[in-house]
């Protein structure tokens, strides 16, 4: 049966590529459709995902599924070969715990750190270290969250892994991930960002640079 | 019977994700023993089973703790075969999870807002709980079950707070939107769903939900 997988996404949104890097972690072949999601969303978009109007979005056979991790979940379940997720059903929990730990405190706590104002930085960035410092004992020595391999935790980790990183340079701010600070976790940046079927999944390095150091020249403008 | 003795569950009765992992269970016909927590003075067990978040319900199976309770269902569904709550196909789990975060996450936000607030922020946070609640009864449209199915399941294990907490959540909050009229269907499917056994014996008393509730109102509201 031929098959016909599609990725409504945004060259830059990091949920965007989490969807990508799963299927390249599959090998399984699909058609990209890039959206502008700044400027006016596409009757597509529009059509595929009513409820949050958001990237990224994947269609299989036509039918639209929305949410990166929901997402994620449906691509292991029906692609086999390389898996994502462990097979045990504890082990499947505990990154299942730790994706949702990272979606739901490391990535608005980091967000927050980033563009908040000067006078309420200070707090910002000591509860985004928190969850940083947390999520580093998840590693716990290994090579990466899912073990020898790529799994869950990293594939949703990718804005730590690789955008982070960027972001910092592009404020002026290193005291958010830095090798003094969590010495582990940023060697997990390093090997995350090595693996071959995550280069391919990143977005351009240059031009997210450019992209990040033109929103923080807009929020300096507005002060 | 399955579970047994090394099966432990950490919660609270008056707790709607506790008796989420309750419902699961005992639907399953699966032994297990409960363990009441006291919130305000958290046990030493439950902060070294839960060192992160520090919440109820946390599953114990074997000795290995189990946390968050959309995570605790997937696990007992991957672990005791019997009775699945969640659907067979890829694209129907998909469906179930996409839902069970939007229930969690906007409809829930929406709800503790116009719980808490008051004034012009209370009037804006009930149109949202009001527009998130159209969306779900659109979902529920020609169908007995959140699942599509005749018995119930994971989402409507998920939805079940609905059902049931939403009403004391109105009524101690001061607003009320769910009307028969307004939405049929959800209220349709609170009636079937409140007349499953499994559930009707496993709800906590109305006043106790309206202590708690009012508690927590007083603690949070703003003065």
């Amino acid at each position: 049966m031929s098959e016909e997988v599609k990725v409504l996404g945004n060259w830059g949104s990091c949920f965007s590529r989490r969807v990508e890097l799963a299927l390249k972690i599959k090998g399984v072949e699909y058609e990209y459709i890039e959206e502008d999601v700044y400027g006016n969303k596409s009757p597509l978009l529009l059509k595929y995902n009513p409820v949050h109007k958001k990237v990224p979005v994947l269609l299989h056979n036509g039918k639209p599924i929305a949410e990166s991790l929901v997402i994620i979940e449906y691509i292991e379940e029906t692609w086999k070969g390389t898996p994502i997720l462990p097979e045990d059903p504890y082990e499947k929990a505990m990154a299942r715990f730790w994706t949702k730990f990272v979606d739901e405190k490391c990535l608005p706590a980091l967000w927050r750190a980033v563009w908040s104002p000067e006078n309420e930085r200070e707090k910002a960035v000591e509860e985004a270290c928190k969850c940083l410092e947390t999520l580093q004992s998840a590693l716990n020595g290994k090579r990466f969250f899912g073990g020898d391999t790529v799994g869950l935790v990293d594939i949703a980790a990718n804005f730590i892994g690789f955008w982070l990183r960027i972001i910092q340079e592009a404020t002026g701010h290193g005291d958010l991930l830095s090798a003094e600070k969590f010495p582990t976790l940023f060697k997990w940046t390093d090997e995350f960002v090595s693996c071959s079927v995550v280069k391919q999944s990143l977005p351009p390095r240059d031009k997210l640079l450019a992209f990040f150091k033109a929103r923080v020249a807009e929020a300096n403008a507005s002060k | 019977m399955a579970g047994g003795e090394d099966l432990k569950l950490l919660g609270t009765r008056q707790s709607m994700f506790t008796q989420r992992v309750v419902w699961a269970l005992k639907l399953k016909g699966i032994e297990y023993e409960f363990i009441e927590e006291d919130l305000v003075n958290k046990s030493s067990l439950l902060l070294t089973l839960n060192p992160v978040h520090k919440k109820v319900p946390v599953l114990v199976h074997g000795g290995k703790p189990i946390i968050e309770s959309k995570i605790i269902l997937e696990y007992i569904d991957e672990t005791w075969k019997e009775r699945p709550i969640l659907p067979q196909h890829p694209h129907d789990r998909a469906y179930a999870r996409f839902w069970a975060a939007f229930i969690d996450d906007k409809l829930m936000e929406a709800s503790k807002k116009a719980f808490a607030l008051t004034g012009d922020d209370q009037v804006k946070a009930i149109e949202s709980t009001v527009e998130a609640l159209q969306l779900l009864e659109k979902e529920l449209h020609v169908k007995k079950n959140f699942g599509g199915d005749e018995e119930i399941g994971y989402l409507d294990i998920v939805a079940g707070w609905i059902a049931y907490w939403f009403q004391f959540i109105e009524e101690v909050g001061g607003f009320k939107v769910m009307e028969s009229a307004k939405f049929p269907c959800l209220d349709s499917w609170t009636k079937s769903f409140l007349q499953v056994p499994t559930i009707t014996q496993n709800l906590p008393p109305p006043d106790e939900l309206r202590f708690v509730f009012g508690a927590i109102r007083t603690a949070t509201c703003p003065k």
